[in-house]
């Protein structure tokens, strides 16, 4: 059993076949299952309901973007899960369809499960009919069955199956209802019972159909037996590179089943007059081959879908109508855009005014509390001076101070997000903010991984995988970086309102710094929209290419395992790369503190070298130090600011001893700040530079995984880097010169 | 350490010596190179002009090959006398004839050639004016290798985007059915097979006409001055210079096409109005294309627009139950007949 919150299926009883999840120990599985269907039709939550992992589901159309697997035990047999990317199709050759169509091919699963949107059935049902032209082992479970009654549909499960002639399971993946019949299903097919022949599209055209029957007899030639001849036949028509690979090399041979033992020379001489019959086919089909397939899928598909289907209330009178009406009101020309923006301004006061009190208490905790007692802890069993300062006051504040500073506002950000997300709005910000990108020349998906990027840049990059062209991909990626990621917004925040709420009297002192940071944040957006048209138009040059968005009925989501699962998934797996980046940073922070050459430290050094540039850019040396140690995270960049502030003695009285990290209050920040020499412009400079500088180590290794290409990589650093370097070069020459003047 | 300027002269020059002499990498070795693919290039691009020539049944000379290289008649006079050195030609008495060495080496690099276009206009945001020059560049890079493994990555494509055949990797052009577009009769229907990118400042101006492969149309009539015909329910006027540069699949009369009949669009569909999806207009390809049947979006489809972004593009639209944003650009592929039609039809 997995640790943790008992998995759904738990409570319902399961009649004789008790579901045993194993999470991910699954060695030794007696049968293998694939897991195929649409995006979007709540894959995830069977993979879910059956293994009893958490892997986080939303409510995004391609939102399982790595391939999970997973085991439960059932009816004394042991299933291994894998669950493969959602696909449309197996025939559009993009990088999932190929992973998807690879493993049902050549994976040889025992059985394959397709999760099909019963309130889509025509639809699913393409996919369904293209799995079971590879292979007859198939279980199809039409989920969403609750969401097709609200909408007034029945779907009968057992006409689809008596057309299909496979077991069809209705299903409640949410719920778990329908669960135990979907085991007994795949324990049915995995043991071989009643396996008829794979699927042929009925409707298919005559120069097609003769095609296929002049390639066929070759094929059988070759692999005698093989049950999906006709589709090899024409996937060959196609000219599917995969499969002319594997008749060139025999890989069919696996799939089998009495494989004859020929000489070497004589299968070779077979797969040539294979791929050389396709190769002459493929002039007569002509190119409309593809299109006159797929019609004849989809007319098969809405023949199944009509038999099956019935409307028990008249369209108007359906519950889809309150879709309609939220739809007509998120995406109307006069309330989109307010919307949008009250919701996200909503998110974000939600987080920082939210995140503040937690955050004090953990710094209460953590730094006013244990710190001094690990101090006296450590001295008191002898440890010596050195490495209780490299140990407590550099790592272990270090860490503290992310903690505290990050957890809170992460911990709220992240669960609100997910909430936007499986409610259904997340597309629907695309479908809004799209005109803009498409003017650009990007994606309007990118204003959703724009709008990760909030929370981490890291997983905004990680997001566009969502894009499915390749050139506009690569513009989120790169533009990624200016949405103003959590590990900058309490720098913001902290000097917003020390230098610039103090231009405005007393109770009014947070509206002009609130503004800045949103003017700040809004700049960061505008960048990302003038960066991508820069792009399109030189480096990665081309038209915006195919968009295509689907817009997801609302649904409500589960609020509590919604809150579960992010902090599990987003908030954790990023807090815990902050902090391992956080240590190592805390240590060298210290070490160039403490160490000494000629009697002043390191960090005095390396200032002192900045300073006659830095004072360029209206900065001080002090910041740029501080940014380059804290290239592995954003979040330490203040309290780097502070301690080297506090150590060049340029304020006394205040704070501990050299290279130990402290926030306190505003008040006493503003008073060392103020004290080493800080000025408005120093302000609006390191704000801005806040916003424009590279991206930090995590993100940088994230995109070069993700792009596999060191010279993106280092545009993605520099681009940005030599933007912040001539902004604040900018704004501090002209600043100069209007003091001057003035 | 500092004090002598001399040392960083010298550490400078150093640099650049080294810049210049990097073993592989080097700025030097690297110009050499170049030189020598430029007289690769010229090989290449003779080879493929005397192919050309020779599908035309015209006689390539050396004149004619300085002509299409943009080169001196003595430079070319030196690259043919290279190319017989290699075996890739024999000079006959007025002119040359390739050997079958030559021709499979001008077959692979048009190939080349027609591959990457296809590339170019299914796998990337290229527009149709840039592919030839790119693919121009390109078809001299590409190892008899490269092209083969680009070929199973497009999928064994058997047609460029300007609608020439790509040569199988056996060798064999099977025989060009196509027609100049002046070669049908008045009152004939026909399907734009190809249209001539070079020069390409005539292919610019094809395009600029609205034409694409796959187009049906009507000819009305053609004389010295000017050829009329009809296609997606506008008359198109060209003079007989552009018109050269089209050809065409001649169509059975009977085929029950009109492109006389206006088109209606799925981006002009008012939002709330249903309709029938007639064609996927053959401008639309590669991905895009796939990813529309995917979505079920193909003839015969009932769709629904359901509501416009904020600013009237995207637009969605209901189809087949599932709502599916498209970008106006997109919408302006799909021809459809009003729903009202469709009922009309059937009784």
């Amino acid at each position: 059993m997995l640790r943790g919150k008992a998995p759904p299926c738990a409570q319902c009883t399961l009649g004789e076949a008790p579901l045993q999840p194993l999470g991910g120990h699954w060695a030794n599985a007696d049968y293998v299952l694939a897991l195929a269907g649409n995006p979007n039709t709540g894959k995830s939550t069977v993979f879910n309901a059956l293994t009893g992992l958490r892997q986080h589901t939303g409510n995004w159309p391609g939102k399982t973007v790595v391939r999970a697997e997973g085991g439960f035990d059932s009816g004394g047999q042991r299933y291994k899960l894998i669950d493969l990317p959602g696909t449309y199709s197996l025939l559009s050759t993009s990088a999932d369809e190929e992973v998807a169509r690879d493993f049902i091919l050549f994976g040889n699963p025992d059985v394959v499960v397709v999760v099909a949107d019963a309130t889509r059935l025509e639809r699913n049902l393409n996919l369904v009919l293209q799995v079971l032209q590879i292979t007859q082992r198939v279980v199809v479970c039409l989920n969403l069955m609750d969401e097709a009654k609200r909408n007034g549909l029945t779907v009968d499960a057992d006409c689809v199956a008596e057309d299909l002639g496979v077991p069809v399971v209705p299903l409640v993946a949410r719920t778990g209802e329908g669960l135990p019949q979907l085991l007994q299903a795949i324990a049915e097919v995995a043991a071989g019972r009643a396996l008829g022949s794979p699927y042929r599209p009925h409707s298919a055209t005559e120069v097609l159909e003769r095609a296929v029957a002049e390639l066929v007899p070759l094929v059988a030639v070759r692999f005698p037996g093989l049950a999906n001849a006709h589709w090899v036949a024409l996937r060959l028509l196609d000219g599917d590179a995969r499969i002319v690979e594997a008749v060139e090399r025999g890989e069919l041979d696996a799939l089998v089943v009495a494989r004859v033992a020929g000489d070497e020379q004589r299968s070779m001489q077979a797969a040539q007059a294979i791929l050389q019959k396709a190769e002459v086919l493929r002039w007569e089909v002509g190119s409309s081959f593809h299109e006159e397939l797929m019609e004849a899928i989809y007319a098969d598909a809405a023949r199944i879908a009509d038999r099956a289907v019935r409307a028990v209330r008249p369209e108007h009178a359906r519950g889809g109508d309150l879709d309609r009406q939220l739809d007509r009101l998120l995406t109307s020309r006069r309330w989109g855009f307010p919307v949008m923006l009250a919701l996200l301004a909503l998110v974000f006061w939600l987080t920082l005014s939210g995140a503040n009190y937690p955050s004090q208490l953990l710094y209460a905790v953590l730094i006013d509390w244990l710190h001094p007692l690990l101090q006296s802890g450590a001295a008191s069993v002898g440890l010596p001076w050195w490495l209780r300062g490299v140990l407590i006051d550099g790592m272990y504040l270090a860490t503290a101070w992310v903690v505290s500073v990050m957890l809170p506002p992460m911990a709220i950000f992240f669960p609100l997000f997910t909430l936007l997300e499986d409610f259904g709005y997340l597309p629907r910000l695309a479908f809004n903010m799209d005109d803009m990108y498409r003017r650009v020349g990007a994606h309007g998906k990118q204003a959703l991984t724009s709008a990760m990027g909030f929370g981490c840049n890291a997983a905004g990059v990680v997001a566009a995988r969502i894009i499915d062209s390749p050139r506009e991909r690569l513009i989120a990626i790169l533009t990624n970086n200016f949405s103003l990621c959590n590990g900058r917004w309490p720098t913001q925040i902290l000097i917003a309102s020390i230098f610039i709420g103090a231009l405005a009297p007393g109770r009014f002192a947070n509206s002009p710094a609130a503004l800045a940071v949103v003017a700040v944040a809004l700049f960061g957006m505008g960048l990302s929209l003038g960066v991508s048209w820069l792009l399109s138009r030189t480096l990665l040059k081309g038209e915006a290419s195919s968009f295509y968005l689907e817009l997801p009925p609302y649904r409500r989501p589960r609020f509590w395992q919604t809150i579960y699962t992010s902090l599990i998934d987003r908030t954790l797996i990023v807090l815990w790369r902050a902090v391992v980046f956080a240590a190592p940073a805390g240590l060298v922070i210290w070490s160039l503190a403490n160490i000494q050459l000629q009697g002043i430290s390191i960090a005095e050094h390396l200032v002192h070298i900045f300073d006659p540039f830095a004072v360029l850019l209206g900065l001080n040396g002090v910041v740029l130090l501080a940014y380059i140690v804290a290239i592995p995270a954003n979040e330490i960049v203040i309290p780097t600011v502070l301690m080297l502030t506090v150590l060049m003695g340029r304020a006394t009285g205040v704070g501990a001893g050299a290279g130990v990290m402290f926030e306190g209050d505003a008040a006493s920040v503003e008073m060392v700040l103020r004290a080493g020499g800080w000025t408005l412009l120093t302000a609006v400079n390191l704000m801005l530079f806040s916003l424009l500088h590279n991206p930090c180590s995590t993100t940088l290794y994230t995109i070069y995984k993700e792009t596999g290409s060191g010279k993106w990589t280092l545009l993605a650093a520099l681009l940005p880097l030599c933007m912040g370097l001539l902004t604040v070069f900018a704004v501090a020459q002209v600043w100069f010169f209007l003091a001057g003047g003035g | 350490m500092a004090g002598n300027p001399l040392w960083l002269v010298a550490v400078l020059a150093l640099l650049f010596l080294l810049l210049l002499f990097w073993p592989i990498q080097g700025v030097f070795w690297r110009r050499l190179r170049g030189r020598q693919k430029t007289g690769r290039v010229l090989v290449e691009d003779a080879l493929k002009h005397m192919y050309e020539m020779g599908e035309d049944g015209r006689r390539p000379t050396v004149q004619s090959i300085a002509g299409a290289l943009n080169i001196t008649t003595a430079r070319a006079a030196g690259i043919l006398a290279q190319m017989i050195a290699r075996e890739l030609l024999v000079a006959r008495t007025d002119s040359y004839q390739l050997t079958a060495e030559g021709r499979d080496y001008a077959l692979h690099v048009i190939r080349a050639h027609r591959l990457w276009e296809h590339y170019l206009a299914d796998a990337t945001g290229y527009v149709d004016r840039e592919w030839h020059a790119q693919a121009n560049r390109q078809e001299h890079e590409l190892s008899k290798r490269d092209v083969d493994a680009l070929a199973a990555q497009l999928n064994y494509p058997t047609h460029d985007p300007h609608g020439d055949p790509i040569p199988p990797s056996s060798g064999a052009l099977p025989l060009a059915t196509a027609r100049p577009l002046m070669a049908l009769h008045a009152g004939q229907l026909g399907r734009v097979v190809h249209l001539e990118d070079e020069p390409s400042e005539l292919y610019v101006q094809l395009l600029a006409e609205g034409l694409y492969l796959g187009m049906e149309l009507r000819l009305i009539e053609h004389n010295d001055r000017e050829i009329r015909f009809w296609a997606e329910g506008c008359e198109h006027v060209l003079t007989p210079v552009l018109a050269a540069n089209i050809s065409v699949l001649p169509l059975p009369l009977s085929s029950a096409l009109e492109p006389e009949a206006s088109v209606e669009r799925l981006c002009d569909l008012p939002v709330g109005a249903k309709a029938q999806i007639k064609t996927i207009a053959a401008a639309c390809r590669g991905g895009e294309r796939r990813r529309f049947l995917d979505l079920g979006i193909l003839p015969g489809t009932l769709v629904e627009a359901a509501f416009s972004s904020p600013s009237g593009n995207p637009t969605a639209y209901r189809v087949r139950g599932a709502l599916i944003a498209l970008r106006r650009e997109q919408a302006n592929h799909i021809h459809i007949e009003s729903v009202q039609e469709v009922v009309d039809a059937a009784r």
